[in-house]
């Protein structure tokens, strides 16, 4: 490890304080960014986080404080100043055009060009070049960008930051949408970084993550900076204890649930986007996890269950009564309840009310000689605003200005107020703060202790580990293992998704909490 | 973390906007000197309200389309053909009713098809519809053998009477039958599943297939009422004109889709009320009326109304950034 302590700060912000109103987000904040360090960002969502961010990057001006870059007092006026000086920033919802080219995309608003006329080769070889820093020379420029991987898009993206010689790199929940490859392969670019004293700002829910990726760390909670020091030699649990303030007492809360009759089957079940086969069983009260990549197969046999993709083969079969057809609406009757992966794109309408989502797949209750009560659709949302700790105005608020973990209880509170017996939830904890996630595996545990059952699909291992009964693994499509919770551990999910076998046997008790 | 102030003003705008935009207007010709007396009598409102019966009809149904992420360029030549249809059935001899009830679902049939290929053949909106709209038009000539078809005077031509017998209407029964299909859409929008759906599906439409909705259904659904309401625009034409007359209205979905954007529609969807597109109608209404009675040119006139569609959409954007 490069000794980054010895080395001048090349980012000071100090004393940064900003209020919104009669809001403070961000309370005399100070901040020290080594050359070619690591620097992880932690806090829940509406710490101060992205206030921060935007005062660096020069989006927002803060009320006090001052920064200093390489001690030089940096005070910019817009985005393009922190640009200019070196600060560059890689949002959470990528920012790529999707019709433009790797090329393009890299180059857009730096083209290189005489008199308007585009330099192509110029172009060409400085976007190789960037590409080759990133360790990704395979990356065609001349892809569009919208048919490349999720992975794929957030390398361009770096490289997109990269080529503007940047040496600070704001990462906002860069691994949010990356399976666990292309998370080490960002690892090994962030290492990479290091070694051209390019310095990260590296912010992320994922806490194992920052603790091997990061050198040092600052948390913030509500607004303020309640702690940092050096990533060596700190408990994770210290971290979360700084981030929630209170006695956290449990990440995986466990709650006592019998595993009843069967529910669920699925027999040779294969969808026209599915690679092979799958045949599983649920039953009631019980939480099947499903583990695997991105891109195994897990999502689309959820959707093929769900009627959303087609089915050509096998049959799936919901409390004794066969489900066909691509109609979604036969299965939430017969008590399927679909969380999708895609907050954004499917999961919510952003621009409705909580109300109107949590609603919408089943408004009758609301209904009476053919017209909608809105008054009694908002009180039955309001309860269960209150019962799932929403945090937003009321009903009438749109979705898009809550929270990803509120918006995420608002897509589960959705299922609940449907009824569901049956929840596939696709990754349900992806992108959200520790707090929400903690609440939402409390859910998960009530929801079985009723009997509702459960299949839990997961590219977090912990999560998995923590709280299913069982644990089945796709690899390529086809489901590989299917075993108890207590005869896996993390080192055999991930053979078993990356291989496609499992050991056979159970290593010596190293499973442990972290 | 938002500033208040600025969401406030959105709020403001979005409740509000259609009628400051209304108001400045009628108050604009009323402070005229030279036109003032004649603008703001009773009759003239009265002739406005009735002018603007066929673009409101057309733009009832446009709202929904809208709302629901779609786009209809047929309406006018489904309004010329549906007035061109019950010209025919009219002079056939057949009772008048017939004729108006099949003015209505051939405008209900066009819209039908739409909905069809726009859900079974995924096709865009705007292709299927921008075919649509040369075959009705087409079809309209083609059925009136390229002229204008003459009927005799029947109570269907009074629906658009300035001075409406019984007098106690007031308003020519056009401008009723507006009013009411217009309560009762905007109660179909806000107090309806369906409503509900519309708005779903022009939200997000994965989201709302996600939630069970039969998204294809709603479409198809939309294009079919839209398509009934052109349907009856095309009755009111021929009720105004006595004559079927394949060519008239042609550009006038422009018109339809304007005052909804006017109005507070959202070309990508989710978004729109019926009450703005009824102001949106009035609006471009008046500004007609008025400039005519200023004595303004034609060309004066579609330079400021095209300069209102354009304020109108940038007040959108406006209201998208702050609400």
């Amino acid at each position: 490890m490069i000794n980054a302590a010895a080395a001048p700060p090349v980012l000071r912000m100090a004393g940064i304080s900003k209020s919104f109103g009669a809001t403070k987000a961000l309370d005399d904040v100070s901040f020290e960014l080594g050359r070619g360090e690591v620097h992880a960002l932690i806090g829940e969502n509406g710490a101060g986080k992205s206030t921060m961010m935007k005062v660096l990057s020069g989006a927002i001006t803060p009320d006090a404080g001052r920064m200093e870059i390489d001690g030089r007092p940096y005070a910019p006026s817009g985005p393009g100043d922190g640009l200019r000086c070196g600060v560059s920033m890689i949002y959470q919802e990528l920012t790529l055009a999707p019709h433009l080219t790797v090329e393009e995309n890299i180059m857009l608003g730096r083209e290189v060009h005489a008199a308007g006329w585009l330099d192509r080769e110029t172009m060409k070889r400085k976007v190789r070049e960037v590409l080759e820093l990133v360790r990704h020379p395979e990356i065609s420029p001349t892809v569009p960008v919208g048919r490349l991987s999720v992975g794929a898009k957030q390398v361009v993206e770096i490289a997109r930051a990269l080529l503007n010689k940047s040496r600070i790199l704001v990462m906002d929940e860069p691994t949010s949408s990356l399976t666990q490859e292309d998370s080490a392969c960002l690892f090994e670019i962030i290492r990479g970084l290091k070694d051209q004293d390019v310095s990260v700002i590296y912010i992320s829910h994922f806490l194992e993550e920052v603790q091997r990726v990061a050198d040092s760390y600052t948390v913030l909670r509500d607004g303020r900076s309640v702690g940092s020091g050096a990533m060596e030699g700190t408990a994770l649990e210290d971290i979360i204890q700084l981030m929630v303030g209170q006695k956290f007492t449990q990440l995986f809360p466990k709650v006592e649930h019998a595993v009843g009759e069967p529910v669920l089957s699925l027999e040779h079940l294969k969808g026209t986007r599915m690679a092979a086969p799958v045949t599983l069983s649920l039953s009631k009260g019980e939480i099947l996890g499903v583990a695997g990549l991105i891109g195994s197969g897990r999502t689309e046999m959820l959707r093929t269950l769900f009627g959303l993709d087609g089915a050509e083969d096998g049959m799936a079969i919901v409390s004794g009564v066969e489900v066909a057809g691509r109609r979604p609406w036969t299965r939430i009757r017969r008590g399927l309840g679909l969380l999708s992966e895609d907050r954004h794109g499917e999961g919510l309408a952003a621009s409705l009310s909580v109300a109107d989502n949590v609603t919408l797949s089943d408004l009758a209750p609301y209904r009476s000689h053919g017209l909608l009560s809105p008054a009694r659709q908002r009180r039955a949302v309001a309860g269960l605003i209150g019962k799932l700790k929403i945090k937003a105005k009321g009903p009438g608020q749109k979705v898009g200005d809550l929270s990803g973990g509120n918006q995420q209880k608002v897509a589960l509170a959705r299922l609940l107020h449907q009824k569901a017996s049956v929840l596939l939830l696709d990754e349900p904890t992806r992108g959200i703060d520790v707090v929400s996630k903690s609440q939402i595996y409390e859910w998960i545990g009530n929801l079985a202790s009723e009997g509702k059952a459960i299949l839990f699909v997961s590219s977090y291992l912990p999560e998995l580990l923590g709280i299913c009964d069982r644990i089945t693994v796709f690899h390529r499509g086809a489901l590989v293992e299917s075993r108890p919770t207590s005869e896996w551990d993390a080192a055999g999910l991930m053979a078993a998704a990356t291989v496609g076998r499992a050991p056979r046997e159970k290593p010596i008790e190293q499973r442990n909490a972290e | 973390m938002r500033r208040h102030s600025r969401s406030g003003m959105g709020r403001a705008l979005n409740l509000f906007g259609p009628f400051i935009g209304l108001l400045l207007v009628i108050a604009l010709f009323a402070l005229i000197p030279g036109v003032q007396g004649r603008f703001l009598r009773a009759a003239n409102f009265k002739s406005v309200a009735t002018q603007s019966v066929i673009v409101a009809l057309g733009a009832l149904g446009m709202t929904l389309v809208i709302i629901a992420g779609g786009i209809d360029l047929s309406a006018a030549s489904n309004i010329a053909l549906a007035s061109v249809i019950t010209a025919y059935v009219v002079n056939a001899g057949a009772a008048p009713i017939t004729a108006l009830l099949l003015g209505v679902l051939t405008g209900g049939l066009v819209g039908l098809v739409n909905g069809g290929l726009v859900t079974r053949l995924r096709l865009v909106p705007f292709i299927v519809t921008m075919g649509m709209m040369g075959i009705a038009r087409g079809a309209a000539k083609w059925i009136a053998g390229n002229q204008k078809i003459d009927a005799p005077m029947t109570w269907v031509n009074e629906l658009m009477a300035k001075s409406p017998r019984p007098s106690w209407l007031l308003l020519a029964p056009g401008v009723w039958i507006v009013i009411l299909f217009a309560v009762a859409m905007a109660v179909l929008l806000k107090y309806t599943v369906f409503g509900r759906h519309i708005f779903a599906v022009g939200s997000n439409e994965a989201t709302a297939r996600l939630c069970g909705i039969r998204t294809n259904r709603v479409k198809i659904l939309v294009y079919a009422v839209s398509g009934l309401f052109c349907g009856l625009s095309g009755v009111m034409e021929f009720s105004r004109l006595t004559v079927g007359d394949p060519t008239v209205a042609v550009g006038l979905e422009l018109d339809i889709i304007a005052a909804v954007v006017i109005g507070g529609g959202s070309l990508s969807g989710g978004e729109g009320s019926i009450l703005g597109t009824m102001v949106g109608v009035l609006i471009m209404s008046f500004l007609r009326n008025g400039c005519t009675m200023m004595g303004w040119p034609n060309y004066i006139q579609e330079i400021i109304i095209g300069a209102i569609i354009i304020i109108a959409v940038a007040l959108d954007h406006l209201r998208h950034r702050t609400a």
